[in-house]
């Protein structure tokens, strides 16, 4: 286990470099979680597009590896419609429950597939998790996405 | 520095072991709890091996000599403070004699608005709209949480001493801030943040003058100093064994006699009865009475043998060597450009436990790289959260020696540090 396994260089990128940060003028749902056991804090909106694709932005303060993990999501998500995020969504956490087994599908989660070496540390997962859940909270939040239909495919 | 560390650190079996593949261990996290000599894992062991039954009940010849193991207990740790042994409750850990605290106001409260037929019921544990409770904004949850809560069912209102930039209490306004609403004043003695020793005694002292009970919380002092309680003045004061070389599993409150026998139980059952009818019941006089249940025997043996360990060093001893590892943090640390402690800046008045945040980096990061090295290290807002907010910060990190650690474990935490900046390339 290395230093570099859990910070590839993808991550380290996402962290400097953050995409998809700030909040929406108009969104349509909204979530805020907190890590309670570091006080990481994100925002997550998420809205939709003239063109009926998700929308999502953030904002928060936190340790690499949870800025990475939203800005890389927010990157994944953009664009896309409610299910085929929520496919992406449920790709991220089965990898990060994994403890680093299977190979994780490159082709459903892009530069996500960095974050497989977080799952190889247990205090580092929840870090990892924080923007992806709160994304799901401003869904159930804006009427996207229902509590029931998220239940179904835990 | 007066402790030999490295045999000391020979009585500590897991200090000897590696982590992350291979790496020495450096253990820094005492704040958080601390380590095991043999002394106290073989004191636990020798017990249940030889001694070991049911305390306080039964007629046999074990339940006999493991009552007297779990009494002698009791004034080894009492003594430890200048206490008698009646005067020490055993709970699970500090945070639930916080909770057995909070709760005798909320139990007295509740009590008197029944009536509560054929129970006295002291006055100054009775809580309403006006009341105040003062803490202060250095308090760990576990001194915060349950004041909130007492607010929330009698009404009463929490106040607080603001902290000042170099983590102090601002005491300015004092008498304004205890007053005659004032039923109780719980302050940390010294904050498992900041580090900061408070002057718990001029508190208490205030507390005493306007009628309301003094509690401290003694969770990072009695570990780290001479604790004489006559001298802190303290109606009430917890610590938990764990943070100081003893087993998990056990606190201590001190309580002057006079308090305990005017606190209303917070746990009820077996053990804490006097006299037991289908309709009602009497209590044991304390310490029994706050001791619901079978008691933790075979931990506060091992705590009474951290005791005795720690006697034998001497606590002053103890306490001059911390603040000798304490100049050398403050200096190695601030040494590091693009560091910044969260808390004194001086050895005045100051515990080993040093807060600090890196320019450009998350106290997790921070944590991970050292964690790489082999150094532990607790990151995050160390149940202190009103504490970060005060500063601005989401976390820090934090290390916390104990007589186990030398000069050589800090210089590797510093290196360790330069080691995360120039990793995340923000080595100013
Ligand atoms: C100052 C202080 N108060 C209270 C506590 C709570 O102790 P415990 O978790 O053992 O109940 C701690 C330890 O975490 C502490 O450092």
């Amino acid at each position: 286990m290395n230093l570099e396994s859990l910070y590839q260089e993808i991550i380290l990128d996402h962290y400097k470099h953050p995409r998809g940060q700030g909040l929406l003028a108009e969104p349509l749902g909204s979530a805020h979680h907190v890590n309670p056991t570091c006080g990481d804090e994100l925002t997550v909106e998420v809205g939709l597009a003239t063109g009926g694709g998700l929308v999502v932005g953030y904002e928060g303060q936190g340790c690499s590896i949870s800025q990475a993990s939203a800005s890389v999501m927010t990157e994944l998500v953009n664009g896309h419609t409610v299910e085929e995020a929520e496919a992406v969504r449920l790709a991220f956490i089965a990898m990060m429950h994994a403890k680093g087994a299977g190979e994780p599908d490159e082709d459903v989660l892009g530069d996500a597939v960095a974050f497989a070496g977080v799952a190889k540390f247990p205090a580092r997962i929840k870090c990892a998790l924080l923007g992806w859940m709160a994304l799901q909270d401003a869904e159930i939040q804006s009427g996207l996405m229902t509590p029931q239909s998220n239940e179904k495919t835990q | 520095m007066s402790l030999d560390v490295a045999r000391i650190k020979k009585d500590f079996p897991l200090l000897s072991r590696t982590v992350r593949d291979g790496k020495e261990l450096v253990y820094l996290d005492s704040g958080a709890t601390s380590q095991k000599p043999y002394q106290v894992l073989d004191a636990e062991r020798a017990f249940y091996e030889t001694s070991y039954a049911a305390v306080h009940r039964g007629a046999h010849a074990l339940a006999e000599e493991a009552t007297i193991h779990y009494e002698d207990a009791r004034s080894a740790i009492a003594g430890f403070i200048g206490a008698s042994p009646s005067n020490i409750v055993f709970t699970k850990n500090a945070t639930e004699a916080l909770n057995l605290c909070a709760y005798a106001f909320s139990n007295a409260t509740a009590l008197s608005r029944q009536g509560a037929e054929g129970r006295s019921i002291d006055p100054r544990f009775i809580l309403g709209p006006g009341d105040t409770i003062v803490i202060s904004e250095m308090e760990h949850h576990a001194n915060l949480v349950p004041w909130q809560e007492l607010c929330a069912k009698s009404g009463a209102t929490l106040r607080w001493f603001s902290v000042d930039d170099e983590g102090r209490l601002d005491l300015s306004n004092m008498d304004a801030l205890i007053d005659a609403t004032t039923k109780v004043v719980s302050v940390v003695h010294q904050s498992n943040i900041l580090g900061t020793v408070n002057p718990v005694r001029a508190i208490m002292d205030r507390a005493h003058e306007v009628g309301a009970i003094g509690i401290v919380d003694g969770c990072q002092s009695v570990p780290h100093m001479p604790v004489d309680i006559a001298k802190v003045g303290a109606d009430l004061l917890m610590w938990s064994g764990h943070k100081m070389l003893g087993p998990t599993g056990i606190g201590c409150l001190y309580g002057t006699s006079e308090i305990l026998d005017a606190m209303p139980p917070f746990l009820t059952g077996g053990s804490m009865i006097e006299m037991v009818s289908i309709e009602t019941s009497t209590f044991a006089p304390a310490p029994q009475k706050f001791e619901a249940g079978t008691p933790m025997v075979a931990q506060a043996v091992g705590l009474a043998a951290a005791v005795r360990y720690l006697e034998e060093i001497g606590m002053d001893e103890v306490a001059e060597h911390e603040a000798a590892l304490t100049a050398h943090s403050l200096s190695a640390l601030t040494a590091i450009p693009g560091v910044r402690i969260i808390g004194p800046s001086t050895t005045f008045e100051r515990g080993s436990t040093i807060s600090f945040v890196v320019d450009g980096l998350h106290p997790h990061d921070v944590g991970q790289v050292l964690d790489n090295l082999g150094i532990a290290v607790r990151v995050g807002h160390h149940c202190a959260w009103p504490t970060c907010r005060r500063f601005g910060i989401p976390a820090t990190t934090r290390i916390s020696p104990y007589i186990y650690n030398d000069e050589s474990d800090i210089d590797r935490a510093a290196a360790g540090i330069i080691a995360a900046q120039k990793f995340f390339g923000v080595a100013p």
